[in-house]
């Protein structure tokens, strides 16, 4: 559902139903956090919590459309491309991210 | 549609600013297929408005709101842009580019746009940190941030660029000097009546300023630590901002070989001495003037563009020029002769010292030249185009000086009339060069009803803003939309509705959700955005208590996290201390928190409480169990809440006390805990006039005296220090509590989110609260009884158990 190309295998990390509609979990994986979002339609994205502004937990962000909000600056974060909205220039790591049966797996043994 | 024809020219244009990107937009306007377009541009950023970039230090308009073209736009007429790969060379012989990345890139016609660089002078301590120009983003992300961390900063030049700088720094609470190589400021604009007036306001507002002041060096060994000037006079700084003009970048354009003198010297054709390249913007010099403004950059880009369509009649000349101070409230307008050259010419000078304003016209052969006005100066775009018409103005000669009013023969002067008036070709807005029949053609064929609407397709009133009225009036003369009544702002770019009408209406239509509001208020955006969804989660939760559902996910985070989160991603905790009172077993439970929790950092808060920080997200349900077993609950201290309550030790310790000043806090505290308000609130209550607690800069503060207690609300300390306007006075510490009571409810039900109770009460006027406060007893008590009632559904500890929901603050582990 992403594009990107997976080597490993996936990983189940949580239902869907653990992630908050409109909000977001932490995942801790060994590259370090990855923050899972819900939107109101159900569509699942992972990406780093980290914002590329300054490192704000972008899990702890208000979720709206496809995007969160960073929690510490606003900075805005499109959630399908990773990408900060213009003006501010920076690009979070995505996660590649599906959903099975109510499971939410992520593809983190690359 | 993007099929790309071999006859296609490749144009590549150095420089992805204001001048380039209007050019490339006016020769798409004429020729969309003629060229495949390159962009180079030196910033990591897409095309932004640097006009803007003032009101960005100061805190009135976002980075985003600065973007001209997003990197849609290129990709969707084709334009290929590397931002952030600075151009380093030009080959003319073989007519390429080089990139600093290495890109190497061939053209046909290349287009000079590479702006203007600060201009520094030689000083010893230039490079040390904490000192920096005022050019691009990257200048105002460092002066915001400096002004976050740091407190005093020097401002080195007092033209237009340096008083804007200062006034961005002033406003976001640094305390600011100017240093200004003249007698007065802004000399070149400005005559030294309206320059000595401008250096009087700003005094008032708290800049210092060194006139004659030559800089000699920036002092300071790891950081700047002020500056130094030849008289001997020293300005501490912690920031200092260089700002004293700028001069053409040229040097790619002298490195290959192109005539350059001050800037790189083109002809009426805007082409340099080699045919086949073209400049524009501040980088140039045409018949010896280079440039600053953006009217003429508009005139060149039109001019060059036509050009490299293929118009070889279009010749550039310089129109007339104007000039406007972007700082709030003090206004200022210049244009042509600042004072009379000769015997010939005449002064005009009109001053009302009281109300500050001057006015000072020149006259030569019956004709305007030149016009400075200061403190009142919508009349200017009326001098303006007398002076570019050249009109004869001796009709008129005793009366003009008061203005176009008083000058035409009515005496009065309808806008919507002028507007109606004006011919298509005349200029509405100066800064976008956008005149009426645009404006009215695309409001027509657009069928755009909002500002925003006709900003967003023409540009018009998009930039300083100063002809809003103007294009109001189009859209009310073209559309009929009531724009006179300059309609409330929008919440946000979610809709078109202001608070006032959202509010409302969400009592009026008895809507109960945030998606029932979306819904019937014609949201633009299905879930709204980071700005109102947490308004309106307050507007309902305000609306219906007890009844509607808090919804988490349109809190902020500190919200629902109880909470106040830190730069480090890491949050403080900070326990409830009623009145400011404590005791041991507190103190001792936070102390075992300290240590059993490994917090970094322990702080007296300024609200007489203690502050745990560093507190990691998966401890807080474990601190606040510790905490809420010693019997503390949260103290709110991260909400739009009601935060403190401070208090002084009254007479029941104090010599001069005249009241229990901290019962009283108490007391009010207890009653307003757990509220929810547009803003956070701040209690305050002093046992004396001596008012050690400072009740007089807090929302609500209360002041005892020996018959009983002042009330006085709309107070707060932060960037704009306001101190309270009186309310009333009191004699029993019921009628506090119920007047508290109701003040708070009353700025619950009709302030905007985010509006603190200072500027809601200089909004609505003192006179307002008191008539619905204090002289309708009546309508008191019912605003206290609804505050009551609210009460009970708030004062929920979040800390407790059941208060929170506990998995967001676990992070999830998977089993590997």
């Amino acid at each position: 559902m992403d594009g990107s190309i997976v080597t490993g295998g996936w990983v189940d990390v949580a239902r869907l139903e653990d992630i908050p509609r409109l909000g977001s979990r932490v995942v801790a994986t060994a590259k370090g956090a990855v923050a899972l979002f819900r939107t109101a339609d159900d569509s699942v994205f992972a990406v780093d919590d980290h914002c590329p502004h300054k490192g704000g937990p972008l899990s702890q962000g208000i979720v709206h459309g496809q995007a969160v909000t960073c929690p510490l600056h606003n900075w805005v974060i499109d959630l399908a491309s990773g990408e900060a909205q213009a003006p501010d220039v920076g690009c979070v790591k995505r996660t590649p991210v599906k959903l099975e049966q109510g499971r939410v797996l992520l593809a983190l043994r690359a | 549609m993007n099929m790309i024809s071999p006859q296609r020219l490749r144009l590549v244009v150095v420089g992805n600013g204001m001048a380039g990107m209007r050019t490339v937009a006016e020769l798409l306007a004429r020729t969309p297929q003629r060229y495949e377009i390159t962009v180079f541009g030196a910033e990591p950023h897409p095309n932004y408005d640097r006009i803007a970039l003032s009101s960005v230090l100061a805190g009135e308009k976002t980075l985003d709101e600065t973007v001209i073209n997003s990197r849609e736009w290129y990709a969707e007429n084709g334009i290929k842009l590397l931002a952030g790969d600075a151009v380093v060379s030009i080959d003319r012989g073989n007519r390429t580019v080089t990139a600093a990345s290495g890109l190497v890139v061939p053209y046909d016609r290349l287009l000079l746009a590479t702006g203007s660089k600060p201009l520094v002078p030689p000083l010893p301590g230039l490079t040390l940190p904490g000192v920096c120009t005022f050019r691009d983003i990257a200048d105002v992300e460092q002066m915001i941030a400096a002004s976050e961390t740091h407190k005093r900063a020097v401002v080195i030049g007092g033209g237009l660029l340096g008083l804007e700088a200062a006034w961005g720094l002033k406003r976001r609470g640094m305390s600011v000097a100017v240093v200004h190589l003249m007698p007065t400021l802004m000399e070149r604009q400005l005559d030294v009546a309206a320059g000595t007036l401008l250096q009087r306001d700003l005094d008032a507002r708290g800049i210092a300023f060194f006139t004659n002041g030559q800089t000699e060096q920036i002092t300071g060994t790891e950081r700047a630590t002020g500056v130094k000037l030849a008289d001997g006079r020293e300005v501490p700084a912690d920031l200092v901002v260089v700002a004293i003009g700028i001069r053409p970048n040229v040097d790619l354009a002298k490195a290959c070989g192109l005539e350059v003198n001050r800037g790189v010297v083109v002809g009426d054709d805007l082409a340099t001495a080699d045919p086949d390249i073209y400049a524009v913007g501040e980088c140039i010099e045409h018949r010896g003037q280079v440039f600053g403004l953006v009217l003429p950059i508009w005139e060149q880009a039109k001019v060059c563009a036509a050009r490299l369509a293929g118009d070889e009649d279009a010749t550039y000349v310089t129109p007339a020029l104007s000039t406007k101070l972007k700082i709030t409230g003090i206004d200022v307008f210049s244009a042509g002769a600042l004072a009379a050259a000769g015997e010939e010419d005449e002064e005009l000078i009109y001053q009302d010292k009281r109300r500050g304003t001057y006015r000072k016209l020149v006259l030569r052969d019956n004709r305007l030249v030149g016009a400075v006005l200061y403190g009142e100066v919508k009349d200017g775009p009326w001098y303006f185009d007398q002076m570019r018409e050249g009109a004869d103005v001796s009709a008129i000669r005793d009366r003009m000086i008061l203005g176009e009013a008083a000058a035409s023969l009515s005496g009065s002067v309808d806008p919507s009339a002028k507007v109606a008036a004006l011919a298509d070709s005349a200029e509405i807005c100066g800064c976008n060069g956008v005149c009426k029949g645009t404006i009215t053609k695309a409001i027509t064929e657009l069928k755009l009803t909002t500002l925003d609407g006709v900003r967003a397709h023409t540009k018009a009133s998009a930039s300083c803003g100063s002809c809003t009225p103007l294009v109001e009036g189009l859209l009310a003369l073209t559309a009929g939309v009531d724009a006179k009544a300059r309609g409330p702002k929008p919440m946000c770019k979610c809709t078109t509705h202001g608070h006032d009408h959202v509010r409302a209406e969400i009592v009026g239509q008895g809507l109960k959700t945030i998606p029932e509001v979306m819904n019937r208020l014609g949201w633009m955006r299905p879930d709204g955005c980071h700005s109102c969804r947490p308004a309106l989660n307050f507007y309902l939760l305000c609306a219906w208590p007890g009844e509607y559902v808090d919804d988490q996910q349109s809190r902020f985070v500190n919200e629902r996290m109880h909470a106040n989160i830190q730069k480090d991603g890491t949050y403080s905790v900070i326990p409830r201390m009623w009145g400011g009172q404590t005791n041991p077993k507190e103190l001792r439970a936070i102390a075992d928190v300290a240590d059993k929790f490994g917090i970094p950092e322990m702080k007296v808060t300024g609200g007489q409480r203690i502050d745990l920080l560093g507190v990691k997200r998966e401890d807080l349900p474990a601190v606040w169990a510790d905490l809420n077993a010693a019997g503390m609950v949260s103290g709110h201290a991260y909400g739009k809440a009601l935060r403190t309550v401070k208090t002084c030790v009254g007479s029941t310790w104090c010599r001069f006390g005249t009241q229990d000043s901290t019962s009283m806090g108490v007391a009010l505290e207890k009653m307003t805990w757990g509220s929810w308000h547009p803003h956070k609130v701040k209690l305050a209550v002093s046992g004396c006039p001596r008012n050690c607690a400072e009740a007089t800069i807090k929302d609500f503060g209360v002041v005892a005296v020996d018959s009983g207690w002042e009330l006085s609300v709309g107070g707060n300390g932060g960037i704009h220090l306001r101190g309270t306007d009186l309310l009333c006075k009191v004699s029993t510490p019921e009628e506090v509590l119920e007047y508290c009571g109701a003040f708070l409810q009353l700025y619950r039900e009709e302030a905007h989110y985010l509006e603190r109770t200072a500027p809601w009460v200089e909004r609505r006027g003192i006179a307002y609260v008191q008539e619905r406060v204090v002289a309708d007893a009546e309508n008191r008590r019912a605003l206290h009884q609804r505050f009551l009632y609210a009460q009970q559904f708030a004062q929920l500890d979040p800390w407790a158990e059941g208060g929170h929901e506990a998995n967001a603050f676990k992070t999830l582990v998977p089993a590997e």
